[in-house]
């Protein structure tokens, strides 16, 4: 029995990268209570990462294995989870801040009387407190917070704690069983994006498009060849997604994706303070803009005022070229 | 049928809040406004009421200050039928505490549906909807991006990560807004004429709710983040290259 557990995502039988971030949120979290972590994971014929978990230095490994959990829905998945943070009596809890994430946590805190933190970004202990800091106001401020319930319940933001690699060794496993009732919900199907491209959140280089590439298909014949030279990812706009230009997906920003790539280049984008908040982590911040007031040049390492329908082919050439 | 929608006050992102020399929320010259998931939320409360064969009532409702009253009046004028404040400091709530007042207040409405923004883009905390839909034991959609109603069955489309999630569920559920669900309605002006005629009820959260006011989460202190120093601009395409190869080694 450990004090903190992990609340691990699969899909199809295959571990959540974003659960890897919250490894280490929970690793974090154990050098300052000193105590250990658990992981626990939940789904249907889940054997197998169950087993791969066991690698991440755990001391246990719950599962949580049934066929109500066949698909997720936030009914059964929080059944299931509580029923894991019971058995092994940890009071911190802590998830990825994915879709899935943000949907089951809160069921599961309310379940535990819990209070929780959502979208974590930093963990540090005061005078025997854990304080939990949060972007709030769109990114303008961070909160710290602390939550005083007996069980404290977190999500974090992957962005700021490293992916974890298995280290090797196994954790005991232990299985949970849940009594799954009352749903009314039933998983019908997923319309993927399809994708050759790495995940947005996990790309070293994200190429990004607003409103200044004026048509949707300017994003195919403007902005993927740049987006293929580097095997990045696309990132956009609240005010391009809003259009229905390109799938929700794709959003940047505080109500989109958080994002903190090598490299990030931003073209026709002004800048609103929501997309900052969801970029400004980046390494290095390219902007290409024509108007030379755009905000997006007040967090761009190299700003380049432009019409990006000329400068944009121009920069793909001449890197295809180097 | 009814539907119950909230339409929480929050400060105008826009308006980038400062803090005052004691780390408090400098809240001179900040604009406040409906969160904008909440009017997408009334929204579509709204055109499920106008698609539908039976009368649906509306009622809206926020938990804030007194000013807040102002966003019941914006829902009011959008179209929804009656309207509850429940007068509370914003400094003395938490996530929680809101969904166990929604609780009460679904427990005394009984509402077929809530629909409720994903999140308020104040403290951005996404917990509301989930932790209500928990405590009535109900189903939820979150982030959604296409509803539809038949008979007691919901087909909820939903934004997450990879793509869009088809989920059913039957009523009672909650459902929460994401941006591609509706373009939100302006108030027309006779709405705003009507809106003060329509039922507003003010309700005390001790007196009225019987809450107990204990906070699960409390914020300790605020601070600005690290500003990001705006680096140089560049001449041409060029200059960018060879910045980006050999002082930033990105590329």
């Amino acid at each position: 029995m450990s004090d903190i557990i992990v609340l691990a995502e699969q899909q199809n039988g295959k571990l959540a990268n974003a659960s890897r971030n919250a490894i280490t949120a929970a690793k974090a979290l154990a050098a300052l209570t000193g105590g250990g972590f658990d992981i626990a994971v939940a789904g249907h014929g889940i054997g197998d990462v169950a087993g791969a978990l066991g690698g991440y230095g755990a001391a246990t490994v719950y599962t949580v294995d049934d066929a109500a959990l066949a698909h997720y829905t936030a009914q059964a998945y929080a059944q299931a989870f509580s029923a894991a943070v019971e058995a092994s009596g940890a009071t911190f809890v802590v998830a990825a801040a994915t879709s899935i994430g943000k949907d089951c946590t809160p069921r599961v805190a309310a379940r535990l009387d819990a209070g929780m933190a959502s979208d974590v970004i930093k963990i540090e202990k005061e005078g025997g407190t854990v304080l939990y800091s949060r972007e709030i106001y769109s990114g303008n401020l961070i909160g710290r917070m602390k939550i005083n319930t007996d069980i404290q319940v977190l999500t974090v933001r992957g962005t700021e704690f490293a992916m974890a690699e298995a280290s090797g060794g196994a954790s005991a496993t232990q299985a949970v069983s849940a009594s799954i009732e009352g749903v009314r919900m039933t998983y019908v199907g997923l319309d993927a994006v399809e994708s050759d491209r790495p995940a947005l959140t996990e790309a070293s280089v994200v190429v990004s498009g607003g409103r200044g590439l004026k048509e949707p298909e300017n994003f195919q014949k403007v902005l993927e060849p740049l987006a293929d030279h580097f095997n990045a990812a696309i990132g956009a706009t609240r005010a391009v997604v809003d259009a229905g230009w390109v799938p929700n997906d794709w959003q940047v920003g505080q109500t989109g994706k958080v994002v903190a790539p090598n490299l990030y280049i931003a073209m026709g984008i002004s800048g609103a303070i929501q997309h900052l908040a969801g970029m400004k982590g980046s390494k290095t911040i390219v902007a290409i803009n024509k108007d030379p007031e755009a905000p997006i040049f007040s967090v761009a390492d190299y700003g380049l005022v432009a019409d990006l329908f000329e400068a944009v082919p121009e920069l793909t050439s001449k890197l295809k070229a180097r | 049928m009814k539907i119950l929608v909230t339409a929480k006050r929050v400060i105008d992102p826009y308006s980038k809040p400062s803090l005052t020399s004691d780390g408090r929320i400098d809240d001179d010259d900040l604009d406040f406004k409906m969160n904008p998931f909440c009017e997408i939320a009334v929204e579509e409360a709204l055109r499920i009421a106008e698609g539908a064969d039976d009368d649906v009532e509306v009622v809206a409702v926020a938990i804030g200050s007194d000013e807040a009253t102002k966003e019941v009046r914006t829902a009011l004028a959008m179209g929804a039928h009656r309207g509850i404040l429940v007068e509370m400091d914003e400094e003395e709530l938490d996530s929680d505490l809101v969904a166990k007042m929604l609780q009460k207040i679904v427990a005394d409405e009984a509402p077929d549906l809530v629909i409720m923004g994903k999140q308020a883009v104040d403290g951005d905390s996404n917990q509301v909807a989930q932790l209500l839909a928990e405590y009535l034991g109900w189903p939820q959609a979150t982030f959604a991006y296409k509803v539809a109603l038949e008979g007691d069955t919901l087909t909820v489309q939903r934004e997450v990560d990879g793509g869009v999630e088809t989920v059913t569920m039957s009523l009672p559920a909650v459902v929460t807004t994401d941006l591609r669900l509706n373009e939100p309605r302006y108030a027309s002006l006779p709405g705003i004429m009507k809106a003060k005629r329509k039922p507003l009820a003010t309700l005390d959260p001790e007196d009225d709710l019987e809450i107990d006011l204990d906070l699960k989460v409390e914020l300790v202190d605020l601070a600005k983040p690290a500003e990001r120093q705006a680096g140089v601009k560049v001449p041409d395409v060029d200059t960018l290259i060879d910045k980006l190869a050999n002082e930033a080694k990105a590329i």
